[in-house]
């Protein structure tokens, strides 16, 4: 995509962690309604991957899928005005936080359920002989899901371009990973002869290495990859959700190793101060526009069931 | 030509004439052809349009999903419609959504062909009609060929829509005779792309009861009111949908209108049922046009057994289609 230079994807990556606590913050005071999945601390998977794709590749994503959309369209205007339910928001606030499209980049609020879609997505790019792949972000908890394993085992018989971008954060809201998962994450793509690899998410320049490589071999040779990164969210499953099945320890240690201010201490600290003011100051504009922005008119609320 | 090969031809049209057109399911290609053989031939001739998936109905279901995102139209055979229950998460949560969730900026141009029905005994779990839990699913539209119907012509019309459409084909249609003329029905049919058909043999006069039905429930349907016009000179109007939802009552409103009594005839379980909307939708715009309490005709609430004589029980019957109608006759 854009610039892949360290300051181009802290710039992304403190966006996102900037605009995930304003929402955090706008809930606290009663302006969002609904609930929301923080990406804190799982930055650098959604930059790392995004940087690796090209124009017009496609990504698909999940309930926690803020960082994702921010990294792949950099929209925090059509996202917020989303979130608060407006006639601006990228989906006109139909969809919500769960439910967000843009260009080639599609979530929805069922685990496991858009890898399938996004399994399709790589067929009809491979029929199409475009040259795209697709990206499906899943976390290790839609591991479990039947359409999940199904999905794979078509992508790998039939040789699609799709890169499952896995984001193993250990827990599945408070099932940890060794509670709902036999086995290893990546014995499911060895067990289909895809291939796979697993990475520590610490440095995001490392994550879009990774995922450069995984890519390649998706496009070059039209076939589906596993890319496990290691992560974890700093914050609740969502808003309700203090924790409290962590252990504190586990907690301080991922903390240390934030691949944003990571990244962000290797900056000159005047450039980092002026990209984390630029990005304070979008956000800020874009929740006042979307404060300012129409309502929805409910008169319109049928539109769109079918084709006009 | 039967249903089964009009089906056949249908498909085979819309392949031949749109190249994003492919086939998706479990053993449709040659030399197997698909369960009921619906697609044979198809494979030889459309090579790289015809694909066997593994035993997958939910990622199937998701994998035409991403393909009609993306421009593609796919056709996914279930190979029993009941099967579809594991698709049901893909269809109701994910294809159902993604236009009206994502505010009219996509479309999912897809066909699920669903082979429902009983008769067959093939018990509890490829014998039902699985198309009411559907029903009440907005974004999904369900279209059910009758033996009166251009069954060739409504699977392409599905294939042409821009929505997603649950083609539901009651499995005894495939070896049935498709005819727009019968010789003891007058037949009309309503505009495309999703007509109904009007049977009526009330001969220009006023009918004495409008039975509406869709699918395969139409045989039973129209050889029983031809025998009790025989027997007991009752006369009729027939309306059988193809698009049986969304509903559009339009027609079955205009026919109760002249007759002054509805009978409901469908094979999946009477409660929460097909006909239950429909008698809904009656009572609140023409109830005061009936002239006797609206019965329904459908298979008792169980499962669908395999043994031939049970089967026969559970499912609806000409005993209960006459039995409906005597009592509508008798106010």
């Amino acid at each position: 995509m854009a610039s892949t230079s360290a300051p181009a994807l802290y710039e992304k990556m403190f966006l996102i962690r900037a605009f995930e606590e304003r929402v955090r913050e706008l809930f606290a005071k009663g302006d969002l309604s609904g609930t929301t999945h923080p990406c804190v601390g799982q930055e650098a998977t959604a930059v790392g991957v995004v940087a690796a794709l090209e124009p017009g590749d496609i990504v698909t994503s999940t309930h926690r899928g803020h960082g994702h959309f921010l990294a792949y369209t950099d929209d925090p205007d059509g996202l917020m005005a989303e979130l608060m339910g407006k006639a601006t928001g990228v989906c006109g606030g139909r969809g919500g936080s769960q439910h967000l499209h843009a260009d080639g980049f599609y979530t929805n609020g069922i685990t496991g359920g858009m890898a399938a879609v996004g399994t399709g997505m790589a067929f009809a790019e491979k029929l199409a002989g475009s040259g795209r792949l697709v990206a499906s972000f899943l976390g290790e908890g839609a591991l479990a899901q039947g359409v999940v394993c199904e999905a794979m085992n078509l992508a790998a018989l039939w040789e699609l371009p799709i890169l499952y971008a896995l984001e193993n954060n250990l827990y599945a809201m408070s099932t940890r990973i060794e509670k709902s998962l036999a086995g290893g994450v990546l014995d499911r793509a060895r067990a289909l002869a895809m291939e796979c690899r697993s990475i520590e998410v610490d440095d995001v320049m490392a994550v879009r290495a990774a995922a450069a490589d995984a890519c390649h071999v998706v496009r070059e040779q039209s076939r589906p990859f596993l890319l496990e990164m290691k992560t974890y969210r700093f914050q609740g499953h969502s808003l309700n959700d203090d924790c409290s099945y962590r252990d504190r320890d586990e907690e301080a240690e991922w903390l240390g190793r934030d691949p944003l201010a990571r990244l962000g201490n290797r900056l000159d600290a005047g450039e980092r101060a002026a990209i984390e003011q630029r990005c304070h100051e979008r956000i800020e504009r874009a929740i006042a526009a979307a404060h300012a922005a129409p309502e929805q008119d409910q008169a319109d609320i049928g539109a769109a069931l079918w084709q006009a | 030509m039967t249903v089964g090969k009009a089906i056949r031809a249908g498909l085979e049209q819309k392949l031949a004439a749109d190249p994003a057109v492919i086939l998706l399911g479990e053993d449709i290609r040659d030399p197997y052809g698909g369960a009921f053989r619906v697609t044979q031939g198809l494979s030889a001739k459309f090579p790289d349009r015809v694909f066997n998936t593994p035993i997958s109905e939910a990622a199937t279901a998701g994998l035409a999903a991403g393909l009609a995102l993306r421009g593609m139209k796919p056709v996914l055979e279930m190979m029993f419609g009941d099967f579809v229950a594991l698709a049901a998460d893909q269809i109701i949560n994910h294809i159902a959504k993604f236009r009206w969730m994502y505010n009219g900026a996509v479309g999912v141009p897809l066909v699920v062909r669903l082979p429902m029905g009983g008769r067959r005994g093939y018990g509890p779990t490829h014998s039902q009609s699985l198309e009411a839990m559907f029903f009440n699913t907005p974004g999904l539209r369900v279209v059910a060929p009758s033996h009166r119907h251009d069954a060739a012509a409504l699977i392409a019309a599905a294939i042409d829509d821009s929505d997603p459409v649950l083609f539901v084909e009651g499995k005894l249609l495939y070896a049935t005779a498709m005819s727009a003329d019968s010789p003891t029905f007058a037949v009309t049919t309503s505009d495309p792309p999703y007509p109904a058909v009007l049977l009526s043999n009330a001969a220009g006069g006023t009918p004495d009861v409008t039975v509406v039905t869709y699918g395969a429930t139409l045989t039973l349907i129209e050889r029983t009111m031809a025998a009790i016009l025989n027997d007991e000179e009752v006369t009729c109007e027939v309306v059988a949908l193809s698009q049986i939802a969304p509903l559009d009552a339009e027609l079955i409103g205009e026919s109760v209108s002249r007759s002054g009594r509805l009978l409901v005839a469908e094979e999946g379980p009477r409660s929460w049922g097909w006909g239950a909307e429909v008698v809904a939708r009656v009572a609140e715009r023409w109830g005061h046009k009936l002239k006797a309490r609206p019965a329904r005709v459908a298979a008792l609430d169980l499962p669908v057994p395999a043994s031939r004589p049970l089967e026969d029980y559970v499912l609806p019957s000409e005993a209960e289609v006459r039995k409906a109608v005597r009592e509508l006759m008798l106010g």
